[in-house]
């Protein structure tokens, strides 16, 4: 009897194997977390999309909790994002933009076509910021406390659900 | 007609190159590292494609930064953990061994001990001529089977 269950061992390690292998299988491949997360926000120094002679510093980030969002004018998940961006604006939410590997031109173009939610925007045309931030694809969203420490990381467009289930929640927390 | 198509060859060849840029190094122990480095970084846009092979524009920025930061005489080590810390434990397609990770490098040493051990068993066993006796009901199983084949009709029946 003692060895019919040690027949069972390979079934075991099998059905080990296979609840991992299964938990694999509905995992999305491309998610995984920040590297950034509950560190500062890097240091840069840009010029604003509006003005080149106005150059601002990761000062701009302390004291009040802002969404940076990632965006640019060649991207077109960007454009889909943009009503969800000025709903939270809208709500109250303070919103920085980081116009990415763009031109001045275009990029402007963008905000009047599609509404400008930001305080501000950034004008990253080497992408340098958006290499610090470990941006890999626009648009993405980082959610910076009053201390200028990221809490959140958003890869991908916002949809119209996550502006309630996932980005005023966690606006509300780090308040 | 052949040196059209030789011509159309030569000319995708041009394309297929242009993809991926040169980097020019002056020294060619740099350029070993860079070509290692490239290869052991895995892009993270693209799912399994190295840096130094993928097309997407985030990997054409880490091979500059990797280009830039080995002209300025950092160490392999500086500059995977200056992409580790950018774009997380991903960019490695070898996971650094650290206290979480010792698991997924050391279970394979363990299972190949394991498996030893249990040969070890095995041939020593056998060595010592000593096979297992049968218990109580494998005996039974076994007379069972016995007389069951000893019977001509059950032998030509098909096992159910």
């Amino acid at each position: 009897m003692k060895r019919r269950l040690l027949l069972l061992i390979p079934l075991l390690l099998f059905a080990v194997l296979a609840v991992f292998l299964y938990r694999g299988l509905s995992k999305d491949p491309a998610a995984r977390d920040s590297a950034l997360l509950a560190k500062a926000f890097p240091a840069f120094d840009l010029s604003t999309l509006a003005d080149p002679d106005r150059r601002l510093d990761r000062s701009l980030l302390q004291g009040q909790v802002t969404l940076v969002n990632v965006w640019g004018e060649w991207c077109p998940t960007c454009k889909q994002e943009m009503p969800q961006l000025l709903e939270l604006a809208e709500r109250g939410v303070r919103l920085v933009g980081v116009d990415y590997k763009d031109t001045r031109e275009n990029g402007r173009q963008f905000l009047d076509e599609f509404g400008n939610p930001f305080e501000v925007s950034l004008f990253d045309p080497e992408g340098s910021l958006g290499f610090d931030l470990g941006v890999y694809g626009a648009p993405e969203s980082f959610l910076v406390d009053a201390e200028g420490i990221i809490r959140y990381h958003h890869t991908g467009y916002i949809t119209p659900q996550d502006v309630e289930q996932v980005i005023l929640p966690r606006v509300e927390r780090w308040q | 007609m052949i040196r059209w198509l030789l011509l159309t060859l030569l000319l995708a060849a041009g394309m297929a190159q242009a993809a991926i840029e040169v980097q020019d190094f002056d020294d060619p122990s740099l350029a070993q590292r860079y070509q290692e480095l490239t290869s052991r970084l895995r892009c993270p846009k693209c799912q399994n494609e190295s840096i130094g092979a993928s097309n997407s524009p985030i990997a054409a920025d880490m091979r500059a930064h990797v280009a830039q930061q080995l002209k300025r005489g950092a160490s392999d080590a500086e500059i995977e953990g200056a992409m580790v810390d950018r774009f997380g434990d991903y960019v490695l397609y070898d996971p650094r061994l650290e206290s979480r990770t010792w698991l997924l490098w050391g279970l394979p040493f363990a299972l190949i001990a394991v498996g030893g051990g249990v040969i070890a068993v095995f041939v020593r066993r056998r060595r010592r001529g000593r096979t297992a006796e049968l218990d109580d009901e494998e005996r039974r199983r076994l007379a069972a089977l016995v007389s069951r084949h000893a019977d001509p009709d059950a032998s030509n029946r098909k096992p159910s």
